[in-house]
């Protein structure tokens, strides 16, 4: 098992708050890994370090080997290191395929693929994912009239037409319908065997990120807690702890 | 399958319409050929402004650039520029046909590629500007260039550049300026057109609708960035090429930067006509040039105080012109059927 992220040391601080406090996390290729943490345990900030949205204190970032801690966003995107947002990102003006198709790999194209019409493959991909996530019907509607759970299973297509090599998912079934939510975690498990999409996955639901992850790390007050198979996690006393606030 | 014929009928009517217009109006032709330059200078307007969401308020730039740079290249080639321009030297430049119309062609080609190089410089010191800020950046760009070039004794200074005339009868000479701006403007409508449906169109839109999100995805926000402003940027400097023939004799802040006329007149044009469209900006710069016109003839003394009160208006209580209007009112006419379009694609 290789590691594709490599996270060493990394502290973040904004002003005197420390967000991330000597970090160190690896997430293997091609597995789930889970990031788990009360809320402003630092979690959302190690995942906008890792992209790029700011730059780090100290340690370092390394995704496929190469360094990307002083990257700006769109090269480390462009690397195939992709991620959704916690308070969901879609153009709402469109409708569903051409947010589909926006997504498209532009990292893969030169210019003159650039200037090119979308192709049969680029809308039968579209529709395909869009059938995956369950958009399909629909798809031609304005994607900022869709429900904030339907935006998100929205994003997450899109991140999937951008072929990632790696995902990072920002808590993928906050404000989803919980009867909705196993559909979701089989779909994220298919990403990842099917596409062979390693993803690295913020969660506030135990039940979903116990069932997904291979891998799960505990954040706590900015540093890291525990680490470990879902079963250690949960039979873990600190998190325990953190969790219920008894510290 | 009809509505495509139709379509192919319409654009071939206005297509003849172009043809024959100077034709049926000759009273009108130096008029017509400014409307086409406005339509060119509202599309080109748009590819950044309504379809990236960049608001340039220095598009204006360009159209000055391409006169000065047409003319340069045009009197370059025959004669040395310096003594040309120099406004106490009192020579006698003849320019024989040849000279004329291979100056124009290359002047006017050489401009146009000159901005698209000058709208890549500017664009990757500016284009960091969001918002007003790029607005008001660009304005200053104009503002400076206007200013640079009346003070460079060698370009013609303050006193500008005065060309040779058109070679032959003047009445045909303003049919074929007419026909020089129509053949750039169907050009750029054209280009336009296909542009928007690309995969660079769809990119260029997901800047507009939110930079973000399309940097987060991998786009080449900034490269497609300074490639639409570069190929708006070669239009408006091919029409100011051709300008810089057609006025004869221009100077920099009042003809060629001339950013308080043409420089809002393109933006009023687009807000008009519909921000972001394809047919906005040509129905805008139509409308708004008919207006311009009419009132100038028939509210001397008024027009400015009617044309700041079509501004206000437009921006107060049209922000989305006529066609957004449209869209509101009529979307079955842009082919807004949801089920209709399923059945297109999944043939």
């Amino acid at each position: 098992m290789t590691a594709i992220i490599e996270v060493q040391g990394v502290s973040k601080s904004f002003g005197g708050v420390v967000a991330n406090h000597d970090v160190t996390m690896s997430v293997n290729s091609g597995m789930i890994t889970g990031l788990i943490g009360p809320n402003g345990s630092g979690k959302t900030t190690l995942f906008n370090s890792i992209v790029g949205y700011h730059p780090i204190d100290a340690g370092s970032i390394r995704f496929e080997g190469e360094e990307i801690s002083r990257l700006p966003v769109q090269q480390i995107a462009r690397r195939g290191l992709l991620r959704t947002f916690q308070q969901t990102r879609i153009y709402g003006a469109m409708n569903g395929v051409e947010n589909m198709l926006i997504s498209l790999p532009h990292r893969k194209m030169n210019i003159w693929d650039a200037l090119k019409t979308y192709t049969r493959e680029d809308y039968e991909r579209a529709d395909h994912l869009l059938e995956f996530v369950g958009l399909y019907e629909k798809r031609l509607l304005k994607s900022g009239d869709l429900s904030f759970g339907q935006q998100k299973l929205l994003e997450f297509a899109m991140a999937l037409m951008n072929e990632p090599t790696c995902l990072l998912l920002d808590e993928p079934t906050a404000g989803i319908n919980p009867t909705l939510i196993n559909g979701l975690i089989d779909r994220l498990k298919r990403a990842n065997t099917e596409f062979g999409i390693t993803l690295f996955v913020i969660e506030h639901n135990m039940r979903v990120i116990m069932n997904m992850a291979e891998t799960i790390y505990c954040l706590a007050h900015g540093e890291l807690l525990a680490q470990g198979t879902p079963e250690e996690i949960q039979n873990d006393q600190s998190v325990i702890d953190a969790y219920l606030g008894a510290h | 399958m009809t509505v495509a014929r139709n379509k192919t009928i319409l654009y071939a009517l206005i297509l003849a319409f172009t043809f024959i217009s100077p034709f049926l109006f000759p009273d009108f032709g130096t008029q017509l050929a400014t409307l086409w330059l406005m339509i060119i200078v509202a599309l080109t307007w748009d590819m950044t402004g309504g379809q990236m969401g960049y608001n340039s308020l220095g598009n204006i730039f360009f159209y000055g650039t391409g006169m000065y740079v047409a003319a340069l290249i045009a009197i370059g080639m025959v004669y040395d520029v310096g003594d040309y321009t120099n406004a106490a030297g009192g020579g006698i430049y003849e320019f024989t046909d040849l000279q004329y119309f291979g100056g124009l062609a290359l002047g006017v080609l050489g401009a146009g590629l000159f901005c698209s190089i000058t709208a890549v410089v500017i664009g990757y010191l500016t284009f960091g500007l969001r918002g007003p800020y790029f607005a008001i950046g660009t304005l200053g760009v104009a503002i400076a260039a206007g200013e640079l070039v009346s003070n460079w004794d060698w370009a013609g200074g303050g006193q500008g550049i005065a060309l040779p005339v058109y070679p032959g009868d003047l009445d045909t000479g303003k049919i074929f300026f007419y026909f020089l701006f129509a053949a750039v403007g169907v050009g750029t409508f054209l280009f336009a057109k296909w542009l928007y449906g690309t995969r660079f169109g769809a990119a260029i839109n997901a800047i507009r609708d939110d930079e973000e999100k399309a940097d987060a995805m991998g786009i080449h926000t900034l490269r497609y960035k300074l490639y639409t402003w570069a190929m708006a940027a070669f239009f408006v400097g091919m029409a100011g090429g051709i300008s810089a023939f057609q006025l004869i004799h221009f100077e920099p802040l009042e003809s060629a930067y001339q950013t308080i006329n043409l420089g809002i007149f393109m933006v009023v044009c687009v807000l008009l006509g519909g921000k972001g469209t394809l047919w906005g900006p040509v129905i805008g710069a139509i409308l708004f040039h008919v207006f311009k016109e009419v009132t100038w003839n028939y509210l001397l003394g008024w027009q400015w105080v009617a044309l700041g009160a079509l501004i206000v208006v437009t921006v107060v209580y049209f922000q989305d012109g006529v066609m957004g209007w449209l869209l509101h009112k009529r979307p079955e006419w842009f082919g807004i059927k949801v089920e209709k379009k399923v059945a297109e694609q999944a043939e």
